[in-house]
């Protein structure tokens, strides 16, 4: 994968522009729940008519964002910013999850309210946070400054990064 | 001819601050792609309504209009970062081709929206052939602009 010119560059820019699809129209959807904007526009609206975009997207970077990990998992395995992204896609996950079997179970009671209601209101910071995490630390993914073959490093940075530093524990 | 332009780019102190810091160029790098989401995704909802497909029970001005502030707030924070960014590498992108379709595609595609697709949406009372064509010339106009954006830092 890597060796090849131009099929690494248009792995990843599928990866970005398939994010900027699916967070893209994901945050429409958070602005909905905090009733920041979109008043007027019932949430099942969001939730019926955009999310299939949203999935279509977000299957588009999970595959294209598998297979950059398949180029090299063992440097994409000890970057630090690559594991703070794992934790945030897997909070961002849950909170689907939650909003998808709780609270939006009970979407009909709320459909039209311009504010929704409390929980609601979570999902959708969590999510907008989550999201932006994902996307900050995606980036910074591509910045070497904490590999382990950059040493010395602080022991709480080689922890984190889950490198085997020689010598260490002495 | 446009080299001592951008020669002097790189000398503001914009850019020198930039060039000296280890973490500020990603870090606006980060902020600008997160614009490009918010972009991506204010620009998507009304493309798709003026096609026909996303939140069609909002009428297509409804839409646009509701959508208008978070468009004008994307575009803002990414020219602020995009031209950060330019700025500490002026001189790469004068010798990188990426950076001219893009920049040479941005001006296109921004007229495009706030002068064709704007209106279209504005009187579009019904999906028909030209609110299609208005909303997948959109699509494709910034597709170009994002994607010949990410490939600056590939060369």
């Amino acid at each position: 994968m890597l060796e090849s010119l131009y099929a690494w560059p248009l792995l990843e820019s599928t990866h970005v522009l398939a994010i900027a699809l699916f967070v893209g129209t994901a945050v429409m959807m958070d602005l909905r729940l905090l009733g920041f904007a979109f008043r007027k526009v019932p949430a099942s609206a969001f939730t019926g008519r955009l999310l299939p975009w949203t999935r279509a997207g977000f299957v588009v970077s999970l595959v294209t964002g598998l297979l950059v990990f398949y180029s090299n998992p063992l440097r994409y395995y000890h970057n630090v910013f690559f594991r703070i992204k794992v934790l945030a896609l897997i909070l961002a996950g849950l909170n689907v999850w939650l909003f998808h079997s709780r609270i939006h179970r009970r979407v009909s009671q709320w459909d039209l309210d311009p504010v929704p209601p409390r929980a609601a209101r979570v999902a959708g910071m969590v999510s907008i946070f989550a999201w932006a995490l994902v996307v900050v630390t995606g980036r910074m993914i591509a910045y070497n400054w904490f590999d382990c073959d950059l040493q010395p490093q602080p022991d709480f940075v080689n922890w984190a990064a889950g490198c085997v530093v020689e010598g260490a524990g002495e | 001819m446009l080299l001592p332009f951008f020669e002097w780019c790189e000398s503001t102190p914009i850019a020198t601050t930039i060039q000296n810091s280890l973490w500020l160029f990603p870090v606006i790098e980060a902020v600008h792609l997160l614009g490009l989401c918010l972009l991506g995704g204010s620009i998507l909802l009304v493309d798709l309504r003026l096609m026909g497909a996303g939140l069609t029970r909002q009428t297509i001005p409804e839409l646009n209009s509701q959508v208008r502030p978070w468009l004008l707030g994307a575009i803002t924070m990414m020219i602020v970062t995009g031209v950060s960014l330019f700025l500490s590498e002026a001189i790469k992108c004068y010798y990188n081709q990426a950076f001219w379709v893009k920049i040479t595609t941005l001006p296109l595609a921004l007229s495009f929206t706030f002068l064709v697709r704007d209106r279209v949406a504005r009187e579009g009372a019904y999906v028909n052939a030209a609110t299609r064509l208005t909303g997948a010339a959109s699509v494709v106009l910034w597709f170009i602009v994002a994607a010949a954006g990410r490939w600056i830092g590939y060369s």
